[in-house]
C-alpha cells in the first residue's frame, strides 16, 4: 500500500499537471477527428470507418505541401513567416482532405442511401482498406519523420514544464472547434445541417437541399480530419500509414463517449480519452498495469461510462424504436 | 355480427404459419421443399468430393487448397455464430473476434505443454463453447440495454481489451510468443493406443477438412433448429421491433443475452477447432480486423439467412486467403505467357488490400442486400418483390409490417 502511494506521489503535482497538459494536447487532436465521426453520424447514421484513414492521408498531404513549399526543417524568418506558412499548409490540407471526403461519400456511401443500415458500414470498411493501402503505396510502410517546423520551447509555470508545442496544438484545435461551433449554430448552412440531421423530409419541404447538405457535412467533417492530420504530424513528429487506424478508433470512441451525433460531446469525449490515456501512461504502473495496458484501460473506462450513461455523456436518452 | 366473419378470416390469413415467410405459394411448397433438399444434397456431395479432385492443372494444388478450405470451414462457423447476434437478434457486434480468441486460448491453454495439461479435444470443445458463452453473458449483462450503435462500440472495446489481455498477461498466455505445441485431436478412446491421430495442420490436410465439414454441418443443424425455435422467433421479433416484442411478452434482455451467449458459444467452438489445427495461438490473430472480416462475410452474403452467410464466408475467405495471395503471381504468369511487359515487371502484392477494399465497396453497391438475401431483406430494398410474391401466391403474407416499417418517410422522424 505504501508502495502504491509512493508510486502515485512520484513527481508530485508538477508531473501530474505535465501529464494533464500532454493529455489535453493529444485529446484535442482526438476531438478534431471525433467531430468528423459525430457530424457524419448525426446526419446519415453511418459510422464512417474511412474517417481515420482520411486523417492519415491528411498528415501525408500536409507533408507533401510542406515539401512543395520547400520546408524540411525549422522555418526561417520571424514569427509571421511561420504563421503564414502554417496557415497556408493547413488550409491547403483541409481543402484537399475535404474534397477527398466528398469523393469517398460520392463513391461509397451515396449509392447506398436507403439501403439496409449495415451495407454502408461494410462499404465504409472497404473504403478504409482502400485509403490505407493508398497511403502505404504512396509513402511506404515505414514511419516518415515530419519536419520540426518551429523550436519547441518550454515554459516553467510553478515548476510545471509546459511545451510550446502542446500549447500551440491545444489552442489551434480549440480555435478550430470554436469556429465550427459558431458555423453550425449561427450560419444558415449550419442550421440546414442541424435540420437535416433531425428529419430529411421535413427539411426538404423547408427548401433545404438534403443531398447537398449531406455532402457539405462530409466536406466539413473530413476537412477537420485534415487539420488534425497536420497538427498530429507537428505534435508527434512522425507519420505512418497505420496511424489512422489507432487514432480513428480512439476518436470514434471519443465521439460515442460524448454521445454520438453531439458536437460538444465529441470535443469533450476527445479530451477525456486524451486525459485517460496520459494518466494511464503515467500512473498505470502503480496498479500493476504498464503502458501496454493503456488501450485496454481506455476502452474499459468507455464501457464503464456507457453502463452508467447509456447514451454517452452529452447524448439525449433515445428510446429504442426499431 | 355479419362483419365479424371476414375479419376473422383475414386474421387467420395473417397469422399463417411462419414456414410461409419465404413467399412460396402454399400449393407448391412440397415441390420447392424437395428441390431445395436436392440442391443441399448436391452441395454436400460437392464439398465431400472437392478435396479429391485434382485441380493442379489450374494452378490449384490440392494440399494448400484443402487446408484453406478447412480454414474456410472455421470461418463459416464463426459467421454462422455472428449471424445469430447480428442477423437474428439485430445487435451490431464489432468485437466478435474476442470470443474467438477466448475459445482458442481456452483450448490452447488446456491442451498444450504451456501448463502441461492435455485434456481431450472433444471435452474441450464443450468447455471452450461454455467459457466463451459465459464471457458473452458477462459482456452482455450490463451493456445490452444500450441502443444500437452504443452497443456496437462497447463490443468493439471488448474486442480490443481481450487481445490486449492475452498479449500482456505473459505469465499465463505466453505474451507475444503465444502458445505453441497445441495438441491435435485424437479420434478414439483417450488414454489408450486405440486412437487415430488426425495429424492436423501438417502435411495431410484431408482428415482436418472432413472434421471441420462435420462440425459445420452440426452448426448448421443446431442454428437452423434454433432459428425456428421459440427463442429464434423471439430474436427476430426483437430485431424487427423491440418495443412490440416486449409488449408481446418477450423478455427482451434475457432474449438478447441468449443471442450473445449463443453467438459467443459458436465462436468458442470455432476457436477450439482453429487452435487445434494451427497448433499455435498468438494475440495478433484476433484483432479488430478479424471481427470486421467476419461481419463483412455475413453482410456480404445476406444477413439473417444461413445459406447467404455460408456463401459470404466462403467467398470472402477464399478471396482473401487464396485468390488475393496468389493473384500477384497469376498476373505475373499471365504477363509472361502473353508477353505484356508491365504485367511481368510490376509487383501487385502491394495492392492486395486495395483490391479487397474495392471488392467490398463494389459488392455493396451492386447488391446492398447481400448475395443471397432473405425475403425480408429483399423486401426492405425492393418492396415490389414482396407484392409480386403476394400476387403470385394469392395469399396474404403474414409479414405485412415489413412494408410499413421500411417506408423511409416514417423512419426519418423516429430516428432523427
Amino acid at each position: 500500500m505504501e508502495h502504491f502511494f509512493d508510486c502515485m506521489g512520484q513527481g508530485g503535482f508538477q508531473l501530474f499537471f505535465q501529464q494533464l497538459v500532454n493529455g489535453l494536447a493529444k485529446g484535442s487532436i482526438y476531438s478534431l477527428i471525433a467531430l468528423g465521426y459525430t457530424m457524419v453520424y448525426g446526419i446519415v447514421e453511418l459510422i464512417n470507418f474511412a474517417h481515420g484513414d482520411i486523417f492519415m492521408l491528411g498528415s501525408f498531404i500536409a507533408l507533401l505541401l510542406l515539401n512543395i513549399l520547400g520546408v524540411t526543417g525549422l522555418i526561417q524568418g520571424g514569427l509571421l513567416n511561420i504563421i503564414a506558412i502554417l496557415l497556408a499548409v493547413m488550409f491547403g490540407t483541409m481543402l484537399l482532405t475535404g474534397l477527398l471526403g466528398v469523393a469517398v461519400e460520392r463513391i461509397a456511401y451515396k449509392p447506398l442511401r436507403g439501403a439496409p443500415k449495415l451495407a454502408p458500414l461494410i462499404s465504409a470498411i472497404g473504403m478504409s482498406f482502400i485509403l490505407q493501402n493508398v497511403g502505404q503505396i504512396w509513402r511506404g510502410p515505414a514511419p516518415i519523420s515530419f519536419p520540426t517546423i518551429f523550436k519547441n520551447q518550454f515554459y516553467d509555470v510553478f515548476g510545471v514544464r509546459i511545451g510550446l508545442k502542446s500549447l500551440i496544438v491545444f489552442f489551434s484545435c480549440v480555435i478550430i472547434m470554436v469556429g465550427l461551433t459558431l458555423f453550425v449554430q449561427r450560419s444558415k448552412v449550419g442550421k440546414a445541417m442541424r435540420a437535416t440531421a433531425q428529419d430529411y423530409d421535413t427539411s426538404s419541404m423547408m427548401g433545404i437541399n438534403v443531398n447537398n447538405t449531406i455532402t457539405l457535412t462530409f466536406f466539413i467533417g473530413t476537412l477537420l480530419a485534415g487539420a488534425a492530420g497536420l497538427i498530429y504530424g507537428v505534435y508527434i513528429g512522425s507519420v505512418q500509414f497505420v496511424q489512422g487506424y489507432q487514432a480513428g478508433l480512439k476518436a470514434f470512441t471519443a465521439a460515442v463517449l460524448g454521445g454520438i451525433g453531439n458536437i460538444p460531446g465529441a470535443m469533450f469525449g476527445g479530451l477525456i480519452i486524451g486525459l485517460v490515456e496520459a494518466m494511464s501512461d503515467q500512473y498505470g504502473t502503480c496498479f500493476g498495469l504498464g503502458i501496454q495496458w493503456t488501450n485496454a484501460i481506455v476502452f474499459a473506462v468507455l464501457i464503464l461510462i456507457l453502463v452508467f450513461r447509456p447514451s454517452g455523456l452529452f447524448g439525449t436518452q433515445v428510446t429504442e424504436k426499431a | 355480427m355479419s362483419t365479424a366473419v371476414p375479419k376473422s378470416g383475414a386474421l387467420r390469413k395473417r397469422t399463417a404459419p411462419p414456414n410461409n415467410t419465404s413467399g412460396t405459394p402454399t400449393g407448391k411448397r412440397g415441390t420447392m421443399f424437395s428441390r431445395s433438399l436436392i440442391m443441399s444434397g448436391l452441395l454436400l456431395l460437392f464439398v465431400l468430393i472437392i478435396p479429391l479432385i485434382d485441380l493442379s492443372s489450374l494452378g490449384l494444388y490440392p494440399a494448400p487448397l484443402v487446408s484453406t478450405l478447412g480454414d474456410t470451414g472455421v470461418y463459416v462457423i464463426l459467421a454462422l455464430g455472428l449471424n445469430i447476434v447480428v442477423g437474428y437478434a439485430g445487435l451490431l457486434d464489432l468485437g466478435y473476434a474476442a470470443f474467438f480468441a477466448i475459445g482458442s486460448y481456452t483450448y490452447a491453454l488446456l491442451a498444450s505443454p504451456q501448463f502441461g495439461i492435455h485434456l481431450s479435444f472433444w471435452l474441450l470443445i464443450v468447455i471452450a463453447s461454455l467459457v466463451a458463452a459465459f464471457f458473452g453473458m458477462l459482456l452482455g449483462a450490463p451493456t445490452l440495454r444500450l441502443r444500437g450503435d452504443y452497443l456496437a462500440i462497447v463490443t468493439l472495446g471488448f474486442g480490443e481489451i481481450v487481445p490486449t489481455f492475452f498479449l500482456n498477461a505473459d505469465s499465463i498466455t505466453g505474451g507475444t510468443n503465444g502458445v505453441s505445441g497445441v495438441d491435435t485431436p485424437i479420434l478414439g478412446i483417450p488414454g489408450t493406443t486405440t486412437g487415430f491421430n488426425f495429424s492436423l495442420g501438417g502435411t495431410n490436410p484431408y482428415p482436418y477438412y472432413y472434421l471441420i465439414l462435420a462440425m459445420v454441418l452440426v452448426a448448421i443443424f443446431v442454428i437452423s433448429r434454433l432459428r425456428d425455435s421459440r427463442i429464434g422467433r423471439a430474436w427476430m421479433a426483437i430485431r424487427e421491433d423491440e418495443l412490440a416484442a416486449a409488449a408481446m411478452g418477450i423478455d427482451t434482455v434475457r432474449t438478447k443475452l441468449m443471442a450473445f451467449a449463443m453467438g459467443a458459444a459458436f465462436s468458442g467452438f470455432a476457436g477450439c477447432v482453429y487452435s487445434s489445427k494451427l497448433g499455435f495461438i498468438g494475440p495478433g490473430q484476433f484483432d479488430f480486423n478479424v471481427s470486421v472480416f467476419i461481419l463483412c462475410m455475413i453482410i456480404l452474403g445476406g444477413v439473417g439467412t444461413i445459406r447467404g452467410v455460408i456463401l459470404g464466408a466462403v467467398v470472402l475467405y477464399m478471396l482473401q486467403s487464396y485468390v488475393l495471395t496468389r493473384l500477384p503471381s497469376w498476373i505475373h504468369d499471365f504477363g509472361v505467357s502473353t508477353n505484356i511487359g508491365f504485367l511481368k515487371t510490376t509487383d501487385f502484392s502491394g495492392i492486395r488490400y486495395l483490391i479487397y477494399g474495392v471488392a467490398l465497396v463494389a459488392m455493396m453497391i451492386i447488391r446492398p442486400e447481400g448475395l443471397l438475401p432473405g425475403e425480408r431483406q429483399k423486401a426492405e430494398l425492393h418492396p415490389e418483390s414482396l407484392d409480386q410474391a403476394r400476387r403470385e401466391s394469392n395469399v396474404e403474407l403474414y409479414d405485412e409490417t415489413v412494408l410499413d416499417r421500411q417506408d423511409p418517410s416514417t423512419r426519418g422522424g423516429q430516428e432523427g
